[in-house]
């Protein structure tokens, strides 16, 4: 009878968190950041159509990177579950912190008891009623949850795209200054993204009750202008 | 958090999400329950809708009632269902009120899901199935039959649909009036409507219907000067929902109350 090998568990751990960082690290990076009115999320996305950032909820947005087809499930799971709870409760009471637990607990889950991990990382953001009331919060491909404050970088090379936002993120910007402070942090010193490689939008307490929009091609160009 | 396999995936539709986590959507009600006209429950009464050059304009009373009883007089039977439709109802109050809520929900869940909004047409579509799932209820006395409006973006032209309560849905060309006061409203319309109609005057045509119906329909409201209730009205274009504020509609009811003095 064959004995199957015995891989120490930490050992498992570490092939498994290396082969979704692997995955992770060949992604591009995305950015999040506070400005007066909200939020700003911008990624950089060579696609018009496979989106890296979109709508869950009234004041909820969803940001992923990695796998495409791995973070639009969770993408689509965030949907449902927002909405049933939106629909079993009422609309106040959907919040980004209970999304991100949820999130966290199918990641870990995954993470631990499936063949492969995903190789996503994900963003959650919420926009408050007041500027105190924002909110982000990152996840790891194994359930780790990070809360941020003012900005977040999700992605490749996103340790240093958070230490570029570090320096240039003040508060009080305005709509088009925090997509310049992003897009520049997005790109660093030696490189130059063009307005077509990116995906930008926003969730403004201007808006409605539905807060998320995306800012379409013209509208950016003029705030690149 | 909802998770499936993929062949157990309930795709965009809101209401089948719900079945699949055990949530019924729709009115439970069966062949044995009471029948509704016993319950006497709220009824809600007129609603209207025209296309005009531009796109639609819809409008609805603010009364609901039990049998003779009003029981409320402001609700708000003219809905947006999304930003460039919406619904009116008449019938029951509570079925009907659910089911747009339920519309609601699932446009915007559709929307959310699939990245971008269903057509109008589908819409439409989805309305129906609504109704005819509340057949069931409608038996008992429960009817829901709603209007429906919007502004086709594909087409660029306002459409509208009106339903019966098996979920038949109807595409009609030029305007469309439900509930119990409908025969006045739309024979104000018929008389007065023209193709390619201003929006203003379309809108003062909708509030004109109304007030006729109001008029001779017990159950329907006209204008509540004391309590400054007035209809809803509003205007759907390729710039999407407007609701019309109620000083405007002040002016316009005015207007009509004046020639009508007259009479």
């Amino acid at each position: 009878m064959s004995q199957p090998f015995y891989v120490a568990p930490e050992q498992m751990m570490k092939d498994r968190a290396d082969y979704a960082r692997k995955g992770i690290a060949r992604g591009r990076a995305l950015v999040a950041l506070r400005y007066t009115e909200g939020l700003v999320i911008v990624a950089e996305n060579g696609s018009d159509t496979l989106r890296k950032v979109s709508e869950i909820y009234d004041r909820i947005a969803f940001a992923g990177v990695g796998k495409y087809n791995e973070f639009d499930q969770l993408r689509v799971a965030g949907v449902r579950a927002a909405d049933l709870k939106g629909f079993q409760y009422s609309r106040d009471d959907v919040d980004a912190r209970s999304l991100a637990n949820s999130y966290a607990q199918m990641l870990g889950n995954i993470f631990t008891h499936e063949m492969k991990p995903m190789e996503v990382e994900i963003l959650v953001a919420e926009v408050g009623l007041v500027e105190a009331g924002d909110q982000m919060f990152h996840l790891l491909y194994d359930g780790t949850v990070v809360d941020a404050r003012d900005y977040a970088a999700i992605g490749g090379d996103a340790e240093a795209v958070r230490e570029r936002l570090a320096e240039t993120w003040t508060a009080g910007l305005d709509r088009s200054a925090a997509v310049r402070v992003g897009l520049n942090a997005l790109s660093g010193p030696d490189r130059d993204i063009a307005a077509a490689e990116l995906e930008v939008a926003e969730l403004s307490r201007g808006n409605g009750r539905r807060c998320f929009s995306r800012i379409d091609a013209t509208t950016l160009a003029d705030i690149l202008a | 958090m909802p998770f499936f396999t993929p062949g157990d995936d309930p795709g965009s539709s809101f209401p089948e999400l719900l079945r699949r986590i055990g949530l019924t959507s729709h009115s439970t009600m069966t062949a044995s329950s009471v029948p509704g006209h016993e319950l006497s429950v709220p009824h809600a009464t007129t609603c209207v809708a025209l296309k005009f050059a531009d796109g639609v304009v819809m409008a609805g009373d603010r009364r609901a009632t039990s049998g003779n009883l009003i029981s409320h007089r402001a609700m708000e039977k003219v809905v947006q269902a999304d930003r460039h439709s919406a619904v009116a109802i008449a019938g029951a109050a509570g079925p009907a009120m659910e089911m747009v809520k339920m519309f609601q929900l699932q446009l915007e869940h559709y929307e959310k899901v699939e990245g971008n909004a269903l057509s109008l047409e589908g819409k439409a579509n989805q309305l129906s199935s609504m109704v005819r799932s509340n057949l069931p209820a409608a038996m008992q006395g429960m009817v829901v039959v709603p209007i429906f409006a919007g502004f086709d973006l594909r087409r660029g032209a306002g459409r509208l649909w009106d339903f019966d309560a098996t979920g038949g849905r109807y595409e009609e060309r030029d305007f469309v009036s439900t509930g119990s006061g409908s025969l006045h409203a739309s024979t104000v319309m018929k008389v007065g409507y023209q193709p390619e109609l201003s929006r203003d005057d379309a809108l003062q045509l909708a509030c004109r219907s109304l007030w006729e119906a109001a008029d001779a329909d017990s159950a329907t409201g006209g204008p509540d000067v004391v309590r400054g209730i007035y209809p809803v009205v509003a205007a759907i274009d390729v710039d999407g929902w407007e609701r019309i504020d109620d000083d405007e509609l002040v002016t316009r009811f005015d207007s009509i109350r004046e020639e009508a003095s007259h009479r």
